[in-house]
């Protein structure tokens, strides 16, 4: 079901002059890397384009960049608020997997998974995708039975998914603490082996110079502060740098989607909560897959500078102050000193919060609105990084063509009126 | 971490509670004949504003009550607290309820306490 044949897009850094390699490096070397160029312009506003995407995070940038090279529309900007990647691309716990339950969900996280291989190369930029293992483990019976059912239904999507004893957990993950003893005690797990981690801040870098070799026009500190638009139909953008003409409109701006779509007078199903996230000091390298559990919620990993990176779910109330309230960290750490006792002894590093948008069925949200030319991409709620290129990707055929393709055809806003929901709640292991 | 002042037994910490989301959204009726549209505005879609905020809190861990507040979703001021069936008094809160987009709402319209 899983579409083999993507256009991956094409024509990015073909200059041998820009492109990053080990030659490059050596060239640069001799002159004290001091002739390096830039990642990207530093652009102003032109007074239009062809299209405007507002949202500098990874999925905005990647539209951006699948706009240019798979459907050749270049005369594009992203505007960012803040400095790209500064949002929640830069504040997430990089995990990346595609063991969705629904076929829906298996499709573009699939999409997105298969975009994720390979596209250091498509960039030319290092973004150390490292495919080390996604295992998700269950504490009880019921919750062991539920995962092998789920285990078949992902398989049956053509995705890889297998089922682990505790033995084999052992040997998998040596410094985990699978006692029979604990309160909630590893009772199996299933692991997705192609799944992992990567770089999230190489992420955005890597589309932004792509995208900005191409010609899109990055433009940081731009506030968007009207949508304006001629009976149905969007004409343009308000923004602290002056007006800008475009008839087309990708909002692309996760925590902050309720208040872009505000400004359209459109309402959507969304509730923006903190999701935050911490990690210890930097150990040696102990743990070299991820792991989530979905009973005593949290997940785990281990980054390449040595910190162990922490996350777990959502703060219960409305929030946009990007941090988060103390019970939550305290919960996670709790799980994580039970799963692996070596833990305790470990000191928090970091703390930090980003604005997620959640949706009702945990699904994203990837649409054209009753306004012609304004499209949204949110609702990826705790869940976004992973599905980056996918999202990216259908996003962009949505803008360039007007009509959703068969991948993000189910993720309509119109399913609110429908009833035909993706509910994703706690079905791929919960925690995202 | 939010301190919450239960109107029946005072401040307590946030982790007695729980969060019931917006206020305010009335059922529309069994019977009358409101679209799928209007429905999903309903069962769905949520107010989410950065700034005033007017929501349902429950002293779950306490006296098990339901109450409403009135806070600031940016710096998570509480601004006011006020009984579940009333209306918010004082003009941040008050300008909220009014300006809500869910006052002009079809499934709004078709409730029974409107």
């Amino acid at each position: 079901m899983v579409a083999s044949d993507i256009d991956r897009g094409h024509g990015a850094l073909n200059d041998k002059k820009k492109r990053y390699s080990a030659f490059a490096l050596a060239r640069n070397a001799a002159s004290y890397h001091q002739d390096w160029q830039r990642a990207w312009r530093k652009a102003s506003p032109k007074a239009s384009y062809d299209a405007v995407i507002i949202g500098g995070g990874g999925h905005g940038l990647a539209t951006a960049y699948y706009l240019a090279s798979v459907h050749g529309i270049k005369n594009i900007a992203v505007i960012e608020k803040g400095w790209i990647g500064g949002g929640n691309t830069g504040r997430n716990t990089t995990i990346i997997r595609s063991n969705y339950l629904w076929d829906e969900s298996a499709s573009i996280y699939e999409h997105a998974l298969k975009l994720w291989e390979g596209l250091a190369q498509d960039l030319n930029f290092n973004i150390m995708f490292s495919q080390r293992g996604v295992l998700t483990i269950a504490h009880s019976e019921h919750e062991l039975k539920e995962m092998s059912r789920r285990v078949h239904a992902i398989r049956l999507n053509g995705i890889d998914s297998d089922v682990m004893s505790p033995a084999e957990i052992k040997k998998f993950v040596p410094c985990i603490n699978i006692d029979q003893s604990i309160r909630y005690p590893v009772m199996g797990g299933f692991v997705q082996q192609r799944g992992g981690t990567a770089r999230h801040d190489a992420v955005a870098w890597g589309y932004a110079r792509a995208a900005d070799d191409m010609g899109v026009d990055i433009i940081q500190n731009c506030e968007v502060t009207g949508l304006r638009r001629k009976g149905r139909k969007i004409i343009g953008i308000d923004t602290n740098m002056g007006f800008i003409k475009t008839n087309k409109v990708g909002c692309v701006v996760a925590g902050h989607s309720s208040v872009m779509a505000d400004m359209a007078g459109i309402h959507l199903p969304l509730a923006s909560r903190p999701l935050q996230a911490l990690v210890s000091e930097p150990i040696k390298p102990i743990l070299d897959t991820v792991i989530m559990s979905n009973a005593v919620h949290m997940y785990i990993s281990q980054s390449d500078k040595g910190e162990m990176v922490l996350g777990a779910g959502v703060d219960k109330y409305n929030s946009y102050a990007q941090r988060g309230s103390f019970p939550v960290p305290e919960h996670m750490i709790a799980a994580a000193v039970e799963l692996f006792p070596f833990m305790s002894r470990l000191r928090m590093l970091r703390h930090w919060g980003g604005i997620v948008d959640t949706c009702p069925d945990a699904s994203p949200i990837l649409s054209k609105t009753d306004i012609d030319g304004l499209y949204f991409n949110c609702g990826w709620g705790t869940g976004g990084f992973k599905a980056t290129p996918g999202s990216g990707h259908v996003f962009a055929d949505l803008i360039a063509n007007d009509r959703p393709n068969k991948i993000a055809a189910p993720y309509a806003l119109s399913r609110f009126e429908t009833g035909f929901l993706i509910d994703e709640h706690g079905a791929a292991g919960v925690a995202h | 971490m939010l301190q919450l002042p239960c109107p029946y037994c005072g401040p307590r910490d946030e982790l007695e509670f729980s969060c019931g989301g917006e206020a305010h959204i009335s059922r529309p009726l069994a019977n009358n004949k409101i679209s799928d549209a209007a429905f999903g505005e309903y069962l769905f879609l949520r107010d989410n504003p950065k700034g005033v905020f007017l929501e349902r809190w429950r002293h779950a861990s306490g006296c098990r009550r339901w109450f409403n507040v009135v806070r600031d979703t940016v710096s998570h001021d509480i601004l006011e607290v006020y009984a579940m069936g009333s209306k918010p008094r004082r003009t941040a809160g008050k300008k909220a309820y009014n300006n809500s987009w869910r006052r002009t709402t079809a499934a709004e319209a078709a409730a029974v306490n409107k």
